[in-house]
Formats: C-alpha cells, structure tokens, sequence
C-alpha cells in the first residue's frame, strides 16, 4: 500500500473522494441506470433476447398491453393485493397502538406478530399452500370450530383464490408495518400521554388526537406505497400458484412474457409501464407530504 | 359500571391480541406438527393433530439429503457474507465522502443514489437479466452478489445518518496527528459505526437470505442452488409428501428462528432504522 499519509491533505482528498465513490457508482451505473436506459430501448423493438438483430417497432408493444384483455386484466387482481394493505396497516396501527402501552408479555406478543416478516418468500408461499389445502389447516380448523359448512376449496375457486394469496400477502408483511408504526409511536413524548389524561383524554382520544397526527406522514407514505406494493406483487402468487387460475399478477406476467416466451420487448414496454406507475406514484406522494408541511 | 367497562376493554384488548397470535404462529405450528409425522401418520391425522413421535426427524434428514440442503445453506452463505461485506465496506466509504467532503459533484451523486431508490428492482429485471449475461455472469455466484452490492442505498443511508451523531473533531485531532484519511476512516470512523454496521447485516442479511427470484433468474444451474431456491425445487417431486416438504420448510425457517431470537434487541431497531428513508 502506498503511503497515503505522504500526500498533502489535499490530494489525499481528491484520491479519497475517487477511489471511495468508484466502485458504489460503478455499481450504481450498471445495475440501476443502464437497466433502465436499456429497457427503455427494449420496449420499442420485437426483440427474443437471443437474436443479433433488434426490430424496431415503435409502440407497437405498448398498444398491446393496453389493447390485449389478457395483459391487462392483470391489474384487477391488483386491486385484491390493494384492498388488503389497508387491513394490513389498520390492523398493523391497532397492534402497535395497544402495544405501546401497558399490556402483559408485551415482548412476546410484539415478537410473534413481527415474527412472520423475516421468514423467507418461499417458506411462507409453502405455508400457505399448506393452509388452504382442501383438507389443510383452515378447513380443519373450520370444522373445528364448528364452521364445517364454511368450508372451501380456498385455491381453485377462481373466486375466492386472490382473496386467499391476499390474506397470505397480509400475513407476511402486517409484522413490517407494526414495527414502523410502533417505531412510531413510540418517538411521541410520555408527557403529552400524561398532560391529556389529565384534561380527560380517554385511550381513543389519546388514539384520535395523539397517535393520529404523530405519525401521519407514516401513514401516508405507506398507503401511497401500497400502489406500487400491490402491482409489485411476485412471490407468494408465484410460489403458490404459479399465476393459475386467475392469479397471476403484473410482473408474474412479465416475468412469463420475458424469459418463458422469449418476447423481451413486450416484456420491457410492461416494465416501462410498471415503472411509470410507481414514479407517478412516488411524485403524488412527494407533493402530498409538501402540502402537510 | 367504570370497572366493568375498563375490564370489557381489558378483555377486548387481549382477546384481539390472542387471535393475532394465534393468527401468526398456527400456519408455522400445523407445519412443524405435519414435519415430524410419519407418512402413513401424516395420512391418517388431520393438520391440527398432534405428531405421535416428537423426535421423529427422519423427514427432516429426507428433506436435508434429498434437497442437497447443505448445498443450498453453502451457496446462500457464501454469498451473503461476500455481499455484506462489500456493501458494509462501500456503503460506508460513499457515506464517509458524503458527510465529511464538500466537494462538487456530491450533491449529485447523493441525487443519483436518491434517483435509484424509485427504480424498483423487479421492473427492471428483463433488462438487468441481458446486461449480467454479457458481463458473463449468469450461473455464477457473482450475479447476485453483484446486485445486492449495487442496489444497496438504504445502508449509504443509515451510515450516514450516523456519521452526523460523530464528532468531526474527532477527525480534526487525528489529522494534527499526521493520521491520513484512510487511517481516520479504517481505525477511527469504521469501528465507531458498528452499532449501525450491526443494522446494515441485519437487514440485508434478512433480505438476502429470503430473497427468491434474484437466485431463482439468474442463478437456475442445481450447483448454485440457495435456501430459497432449494426449498422451491421441492414443489413438483414432492407434491405427495407434504411431511417432507414441511420439514423442508422448517429447515429454512429454523436459522431465521434462532436468528431472531437471538438478536432480537437489534433486529427491532434495524428495520426501525432501515425502513424509514
């Protein structure tokens, strides 16, 4: 190693500044930007992905996402996984609610609820598989509790199957929430607590007035989160089903359409989309916050 | 009447709390009850029956050779630990350069790391997938490590975050000590950043290790198998003997227990830390 302390302070600096910010933006050039420039390109051409030459095509691919039913019907299983980050945070904000204060074996009931977000994506697809099987865990806890007539075939009903991968979905990131908000929750000051028990604030009004407005830019951000969370949906859908049976989502979808069909331009114009959504997203959620302020 | 209803709410409160406990640990538990049955046992029960045998492992050991489980354990450590080290090593370097130097250029590149965030890594695959295969890494351990090193900007974050609560004097007197830069960020900066390095692990690790379909596209040769991918190869060949796939299952999960509740304490403050940008 040659003597950096030899240098002037100086051109130690420069040399620093370089050789420390190399490789992060070597990094960050190819895997996060080259991506998208390229994909960009992609979009415009017929390309396999295997052969020398790229077609251009212009927006033909785009005009087949939006007109073919087939690719587009996916966004309405999107709505399932959508519906569900609601129940998701309101039972994630109740949790960690009556979880911030005083409440016997506290740590254990915060580590079971928050166990669940650190198992691994294809253990809990598995799991669930396991759950919903027509003679699995729910139906025989069903018949159990004497619920034997609500008994179903949870996966193969085209009706009922989102629902069940949505509650699968709920089930895995519900702990990811609880923690956030009972990070939260836990920043607001015990006096504020104290001062209002005092003017005779009651727990829901210490819920309404305190908790609420204390952690509403959370609130807000996960919420506007949960668009690009529900069109984002991979894993559990995948591992379970497959995408059979009216469940596959938009990048199941891409995923198939690149690499099983080899139709790597209408595979990128959907990732083009995908993106779009989630940029719109974000930039709604930035002036959101903005007018809060 | 008072009394009555605080102990109503009381009974409200623990009984939601009960159910979400239950909600949370009887999908594991029917799956842990269902790994040490036997075959025969495991038609003849329902899910909620207790296993006749607690000890009975021999699925466990199936699950384990069958699945090349040790393969799978190798290939997932190996690249975790290589990945977190880099991204610990540059994650720390660029958020060094950040918070101490004001130098032209900085706030660009703070901008370009913020830019990258917005890009979410499954859209960008079908392009991300073209451009390792002509770096020639596709099937090959470096394809993931890689991507988990070069998307990694909520650890330049956390680090930075940190820097800020250490004193820039501390660097000031190191330099009247003739201390170059490297040696103020190698011996002076690094060790004291290691309750946030603990965090960066933390959760990366929890995310690499659970990570699927970054192993499952671009690493599909059966040598570089991972946990995840080990434990979804179960899916066809085994559909008849969910015994097995289950103690498959807890195999993959039984880490991750020990892991919790062993560092329990950081893990919360990790992803409290990790998750607000």
């Amino acid at each position: 190693m040659p003597k950096l302390s030899n240098l002037s302070y100086k051109n130690q600096r420069i040399l620093i500044i370089f050789l420390f910010s190399l490789v992060p933006l070597l990094l960050l050039l190819t895997f996060s930007y080259l991506p998208v420039f390229k994909m960009f390109q992609y979009s415009f051409t017929s390309w396999d992905g295997l052969s020398k030459k790229m077609e251009y095509v212009g927006l033909e691919n785009y005009k087949t996402i939006f007109t073919k039913p087939e690719y587009f019907s996916v966004f309405k299983v999107s709505l399932y996984y959508f519906f569900a980050t609601f129940v998701q945070m309101g039972l994630a904000l109740y949790f960690a609610t009556i979880l911030s204060f005083n409440v016997r074996m506290k740590n254990w009931f915060k580590g079971i609820l928050f166990f669940p977000t650190l198992l691994n994506g294809v253990a809990i697809g598995f799991i669930f598989l396991f759950f919903f099987k027509p003679e699995g865990t729910l139906n025989t806890l069903l018949d159990l509790l004497g619920l034997g007539a609500w008994q179903q075939k949870w996966l193969l009903n085209p009706h009922l199957i989102n629902i069940s991968l949505a509650f699968a979905s709920v089930w895995r990131y519900m702990g990811m929430n609880f923690i956030i908000f009972l990070g939260a929750i836990s920043s607001i000051g015990s006096d504020i607590y104290e001062a209002s028990e005092i003017d005779g604030a009651n727990r829901w009004h210490q819920f309404r007035h305190i908790i609420i407005p204390s952690i509403k830019r959370i609130l807000q951000l996960n919420l506007i989160l949960a668009v690009s969370g529900a069109i984002g949906v991979f894993e559990i859908p995948y591992v379970m089903t497959g995408g059979s049976n009216g469940s596959s989502t938009f990048v199941i979808q891409t995923v198939d359409v690149a690499f099983k069909y080899s139709k790597l331009g209408l595979a990128s114009a959907m990732a083009v989309l995908l993106l779009g959504i989630v940029i719109l997203v974000t930039i709604l959620q930035r002036v959101l916050i903005k007018e809060e302020k | 009447m008072h009394t009555f209803k605080y102990t109503a709410a009381s009974f409200f409160k623990y009984l939601t709390l009960l159910l979400g406990a239950l909600v949370a640990l009887i999908p594991i538990v029917v799956v842990l009850f269902a790994s040490l049955k036997t075959n025969a046992e495991y038609a003849s029960t329902g899910p909620l029956t207790l296993p006749e045998n607690w000890l009975n492992f021999s699925n466990y050991t199936k699950a384990f050779v069958d699945g090349k489980m040790l393969l799978g354990f190798k290939n997932t450590i190996i690249i975790v630990v290589i990945s977190i080290a880099g991204a610990t090593l540059t994650g720390s370097m660029m958020a060094y350069i950040l918070s101490r130097f004001k130098f032209r250029g900085s706030k660009l590149m703070m901008g370009a790391f913020l830019l990258a965030t917005l890009i979410p890594g499954v859209t960008t695959q079908v392009a991300t997938f073209q451009i390792i295969n002509s770096l020639e890494l596709f099937n090959t351990r470096w394809a993931p490590i890689l991507m988990y090193l070069g998307t990694d900007i909520i650890a330049v974050y956390i680090f930075m975050q940190f820097l800020d609560s250490i004193s820039e004097s501390l660097d000031e007197s190191a330099m009247l000590d003739g201390a170059s830069y490297w040696t103020i960020y190698w011996r002076i900066i690094l060790p004291l950043l290691s309750p946030a390095i603990v965090t960066v692990i933390i959760v990366k690790g929890v995310n690499i290790y659970n990570d699927f379909y970054t192993p499952f596209l671009y690493m599909p040769k059966s040598d570089l198998q991972v946990v995840s991918t080990a434990l979804f190869k179960f899916k066809g060949p085994y559909g008849s003997q969910w015994e097995v796939i289950c103690a498959a299952i807890m195999i993959a999960i039984i880490p991750t227990l020990v892991a919790f509740v062993s560092l329990q304490k950081y893990i919360y403050n990790g992803f409290a830390q990790g998750s607000v940008k």
